[in-house]
């Protein structure tokens, strides 16, 4: 497996490309939490002028991008603990009206890594197996409660092992849950008739990601995802 | 009126006592109450239960609190940052005990409590690790586990501006839990930057209204933004 997956390096999308590929997907008006690590880069991604708001469980509605070198405030940061800013419009709230806006449902998306996904969107992304104990932040309140849960990472473990499975074997964040896969290999969505294979990464096949995937994809309409020069 | 300023930091912790239950404000470096964590610590205080997002960063603030041995137990959501190095060594050594609660449930708990109310039912970490030994429940379809109220003997919370009644406003990010904290706490704590004269603060824009807030203690002037380091 691991030598399959360095044969298929140079066709593995970057972390940039796949967070442009979330990007994509996330809608005019839309309310969005991004998770710690790659999520953080999707925001440079958004077509201009398409207004998309970002939401942080510290407290922050508009949260904005890095602050410009001289402008940082230490009273300003995101959940992941860096320094951001507040977009015109944007609003702070206490800590409990920030979960409210997750668990009663405002969230438009959550963008989320994960460990492992199963093929009924079962989500575990807060303790791995072999730990007594993980950081769960705010990541199961944020995962029951946005409308869709969008997880981005990479396919296969660094071993090569599939982290797509029937069912899963790590510890659960949230039950059913997830709502599109976006990896290194393929955009993949969690539908009630099972895991449907929507786009791979130019120069991979289907069979290359079912390869790499521990259950069934649908890939009867799967096209190419189109990646920046 | 009575009288809520401590003229020193000695006489703003003098209530906090052995044992104590204590809410301590901070996300990541912003709102921690680095000048009341001192003074606590500079008493030699024992087996206190804290409950705070995280675990400490560095060796300062809550860091310092664990690294004199001042808590026996530590609730909070996300105990495995880098930074939280020191918390880390004591547990791995059975010196600390902890419980893990997801952010927003955290957060309710607290509020459930200073609302004087008996418990709440979330969906949040239903079929997980976390929901081991709670009460489950069934409403219109949806599974719920019965989370119950977090009461503390103590808050210490940092804001940003107070008037002699105790009326609080935040700055920016730095919001987050301590609303909620002061709140839930027999006795809160504040350290602040700025006093200013009742009716000073614009009473639209008061976030915590003084009947939360039993003291407060001013810690001067600093750069906005900096904290005490």
């Amino acid at each position: 497996m691991s030598a399959q997956i360095n044969r298929l390096t140079p066709h593995l999308l970057t972390r940039g490309q796949i967070a442009a590929c979330v990007a994509a997907d996330l809608e005019e008006d839309w309310l969005v939490n991004l998770g710690i690590g790659m999520p953080t880069l999707i925001p440079e991604y958004i077509p201009p002028g398409r207004d998309v708001m970002f939401h942080s469980e510290n407290g922050i509605i508009g949260m904005g991008p890095p602050p410009a070198p001289g402008e940082e405030d230490q009273d300003l940061i995101s959940a992941g603990k860096g320094l951001v800013t507040l977009i015109p419009g944007g609003a702070y709230v206490n800590h409990t009206d920030s979960f409210a806006i997750a668990r009663g449902g405002r969230l438009d998306c959550a963008v989320l890594g994960a460990f492992q996904v199963a093929a009924n969107g079962d989500l575990c992304n807060w303790r791995l197996p072999n730990q007594t104990s993980g950081s769960v932040g705010g990541a199961m309140d944020i995962a029951v409660g946005a409308k869709r849960v969008f997880v981005t990472m990479s396919h296969t473990t660094r071993e090569g092992d599939a982290k797509i499975v029937a069912e899963r074997t790590y510890p659960l964040t949230a039950g059913g849950v997830v709502t599109k896969i976006y990896t290194d290999m393929a955009v993949i969505a969690v539908t009630p008739d099972g895991l449907v294979l929507e786009a791979i990464a130019p120069g991979l096949t289907a069979d290359d990601v079912q390869a790499a995937t521990g259950a069934p994809l649908d890939s009867a309409n799967v096209g190419t995802i189109s990646v920046a020069a | 009126m009575k009288k809520k300023r401590a003229e020193t930091l000695e006489d703003a912790v003098a209530n906090v006592e052995d044992g104590a239950t204590v809410l301590l404000g901070g996300f990541g470096g912003t709102s921690v109450p680095e000048f009341l964590i001192d003074g606590v610590c500079d008493r030699g205080l024992r087996e206190l239960t804290i409950v705070s997002n995280n675990a400490g960063n560095g060796r300062t603030g809550l860091a310092r609190m664990i690294e004199e041995g001042c808590v026996a137990k530590l609730i909070c959501t996300f105990p495995w940052a880098k930074d939280s190095f020191v918390f880390k060594e004591l547990y791995d050594a059975g010196k600390i005990e902890l419980e893990i609660v997801p952010q927003g449930t955290l957060a309710e708990r607290m509020r459930t409590a200073g609302a004087g109310l008996g418990g709440f039912l979330t969906q949040t970490a239903v079929g997980t690790d976390l929901a081991e030994g709670k009460q489950a429940l069934t409403i219109d379809g949806k599974d719920y586990i019965l989370e119950l109220p977090l009461r503390a003997d103590m808050a210490l919370i940092k804001a940003y501006k107070v008037d002699p009644r105790g009326n609080l406003v935040y700055r920016k990010s730095a919001r987050n839990f301590s609303p909620i904290m002061a709140m839930a706490a027999d006795h809160t704590i504040v350290e602040v930057a700025e006093e200013v004269a009742i009716g000073d603060l614009d009473p639209e824009v008061i976030i915590t209204p003084g009947v939360f807030v039993d003291r407060y203690f001013i810690t001067g002037p600093y750069d906005l933004g900096r904290g005490k380091r």
